[in-house]
């Protein structure tokens, strides 16, 4: 036990006259207990003027960057107030290490951040909105002209490319969409049938079932999981290619990535979300069916038969027009994101991040704005 | 040498990202057949200044003229000259979905009306010239970083450029696979008879390769000096931190 006392890191401060001697003694390691920088440079600050530290450290067991640090901060402390110190009474480590971390960096004032003000900030962010904007519609206007181009035939699809696109954004999403959608259909059945009951009308669960999952819910649920599926992956992928150069590869060869990347993932993502909408839909009214076979009174027939009356082929079509819209808005959003990444890892996380988020947005503000012009049109 | 001969003119060439300007008025030129270094410190500007030769970055202000047409990186003359070009990038840059067969076929396909199998031929020509000969099946991820940059060289050779761009070249490789990419540069400039310009810090490459090193300089922001290495180190005359440099601060 005694030992360990004589162990403890202490320092023990002597003021005579305008000599200040600072005895250091035991073991300065982060591992162990120390005294708090503050409360010594309080004690030194007590004492009167003066003019000349001197440093005794003979007593000092054991040492690492703990000691460094403390007496690294004593010494700007002393600077400060020009007083005389040697770094010779260190340990040779020490003492070398402290000048080591007082050299001049070669590079000044590089590592500093500037700190802005709040109104050149908000000025700042104004204009990065207002830039970002600009590079949203150059991206859109670049992506009009290679459509065109495209369209007249003067820019060629890669195939096999293009057939992988669309293997990956159709066949392969179609477990997920239909087991969300079927879960979707069966909700909606349920609470449909519950309150329906109450008025022995349980046979328009039908009605709601169909009308919700055909006009709504279908190309809503696929729009959404194809943002975080698809979207997301689009994003990612392009972003990464950023990173690796694989983009500045492209424009060099003066191959554009629009027309190489954007407009395949466009057109497949535009074609294959109508095809899981209709599944969606399908797999939906199923999930509604088995909850109002079971649940109530209604059977298989009369179900199958009250939906095929209450969905119209208008139903079914607006559904599926605004999910190719989805698939429009998810591409976008994810190809947009992925050519404007950053050249980090981080900057892709951010881009898959901000991908899905803008496309979810997106997606239910159009829908809503289409539900009112649908309303309107009474279609 | 009479102005014919220089096949990359830059005239007061300003580059700046946002308000830090990196080179003020930059004026070179790069000779026809020549290997061109472009060299200096950490953060000095050399990739950046590649960027712009390739078209990747705009000017802030000056000129780049390839022979005597001015490049535009957006205008109707950018396509033109970007096709006499091919760019080796620090990592490879290989399209990591597509093997390296089909890397190095996709600018045959863009920009030539050859059948399939004369391409593969090609591929498989300019896999062979690099030392890939039969990977071209393997993936990007499938390659060490040596053999990536090796196909991304067979990929800037694909269309037979006039001028290869290598951007650090020696970045991330051993020595002796450093000093085979270095032969293989001067091979490749023999026998394609295309000029070569480098970006790097390599002395060992920079004293094997170069016919003239232009330095650039992070604190003056300027080109110290444009000439071949070797006289740099012998000839007290010069600037005395591109002889620091060269000599690794022993001056």
């Amino acid at each position: 036990m005694a030992n360990r006392q004589e162990e403890r890191a202490e320092v023990d401060i002597q003021h005579n006259g305008s000599v200040c001697e600072m005895v250091f003694s035991g073991k300065w390691v982060l591992a162990a207990e120390r005294p708090k920088v503050d409360s010594i440079l309080h004690k030194l600050r007590a004492f009167d003027a003066f003019t000349e530290l001197r440093i005794e450290t003979k007593r000092v067991v054991e040492w690492d960057t703990a000691f460094l640090t403390f007496v690294r901060s004593i010494f700007d402390w002393a600077d400060s107030l020009s007083v005389e110190y040697s770094l010779d009474e260190l340990p040779e480590g020490a003492s070398n290490m402290i000048r080591l971390s007082r050299a001049v960096s070669e590079e000044k004032g590089s590592g500093e951040v500037k700190k802005l003000d709040f109104f050149t900030q908000l000025g700042e962010s104004t204009i990065e909105i207002l830039r970002g904007m600009n590079r949203y519609f150059v991206f859109l206007g670049q992506l009009l002209i290679d459509l065109y181009a495209f369209a007249t035939g003067r820019v060629r699809l890669r195939w096999k490319d293009f057939f992988a696109l669309l293997h990956s954004t159709g066949p392969m999403a179609v477990v997920i969409v239909s087991l969300l959608s079927f879960l979707t259909g069966l909700i909606i059945a349920f609470i449909g049938v519950i309150q329906l009951q109450k008025f022995a009308a349980d046979i328009y669960v039908a009605d709601l079932v169909g009308l919700a999952v055909t006009r709504e819910l279908g190309a809503l649920m696929a729009g959404v999981i194809m943002s975080g599926r698809t979207g997301a992956a689009f994003a990612a992928q392009i972003g990464s290619m950023q990173v690796n150069e694989e983009l500045d590869a492209l424009t060099s060869f003066g191959i554009s990535p629009i027309q190489f990347l954007v407009i395949p993932r466009v057109l497949a993502l535009v074609i294959m979300l109508p095809l899981l909408c209709v599944c969606a839909d399908f797999v939906g009214i199923l999930g509604g069916m088995i909850v109002a076979v079971t649940l109530s009174e209604v059977s298989l027939v009369q179900y199958m038969y009250q939906v095929q009356a209450a969905v119209a082929f208008n139903d079914l079509m607006v559904g599926i027009f605004k999910s190719s819209v989805f698939g429009l808005i998810i591409a976008l959003a994810g190809c947009y994101r992925g050519l404007h990444c950053g050249r980090d890892a981080t900057a892709v996380g951010l881009a898959t991040t901000s991908a899905v988020v803008t496309s979810i947005t997106w997606i239910v503000i159009v829908d809503a704005v289409f539900a009112v012009i649908f309303q309107i049109l009474s279609i | 040498m009479t102005e014919a001969q220089d096949i990359i003119t830059v005239k007061d060439l300003t580059m700046a990202y946002g308000e830090y300007v990196v080179m003020k008025n930059l004026n070179f030129s790069v000779r026809r057949g020549e290997v061109k270094v472009i060299m200096g410190g950490s953060g000095c500007g050399k990739s950046t200044l590649l960027k712009h030769l390739i078209g990747l970055v705009q000017s802030r202000s000056g000129q780049i003229f390839y022979g005597d047409q001015l490049f535009e990186p957006d205008g109707k003359s950018g396509e033109r000259i970007r096709r006499r070009f091919g760019v080796l990038y620090q990592s490879g840059a290989l399209w990591s979905s597509m093997s390296v067969a089909e890397n190095v076929a996709l600018p045959l396909e863009e920009y030539t009306r050859l059948g399939a199998a004369e391409i593969r031929e090609i591929v498989e020509f300019k896999l062979s010239l690099v030392g890939l000969a039969g990977f071209g099946h393997r993936y990007p991820s499938e390659l060490s970083g040596g053999m990536r940059k090796r196909a991304g060289l067979a990929r800037a050779i694909a269309l037979d450029p006039e001028i290869l761009f290598f951007d650090e070249p020696s970045a991330g490789l051993d020595p002796l696979s450093s000093r085979r990419l270095d032969d293989l540069i001067l091979e490749l400039r023999d026998a394609l008879g295309a000029t070569v310009v480098v970006v790097t810090h390599e002395l060992a490459s920079i004293f094997a390769i170069a016919d003239r090193a232009l330095f650039l300089d992070v604190e003056s922001k300027t080109a110290l000096c444009d000439a071949n290495p070797s006289d740099v180190v012998n000839d007290p005359s010069f600037n005395k931190k591109v002889r620091e440099f060269l000599k690794r601060g022993e001056v």
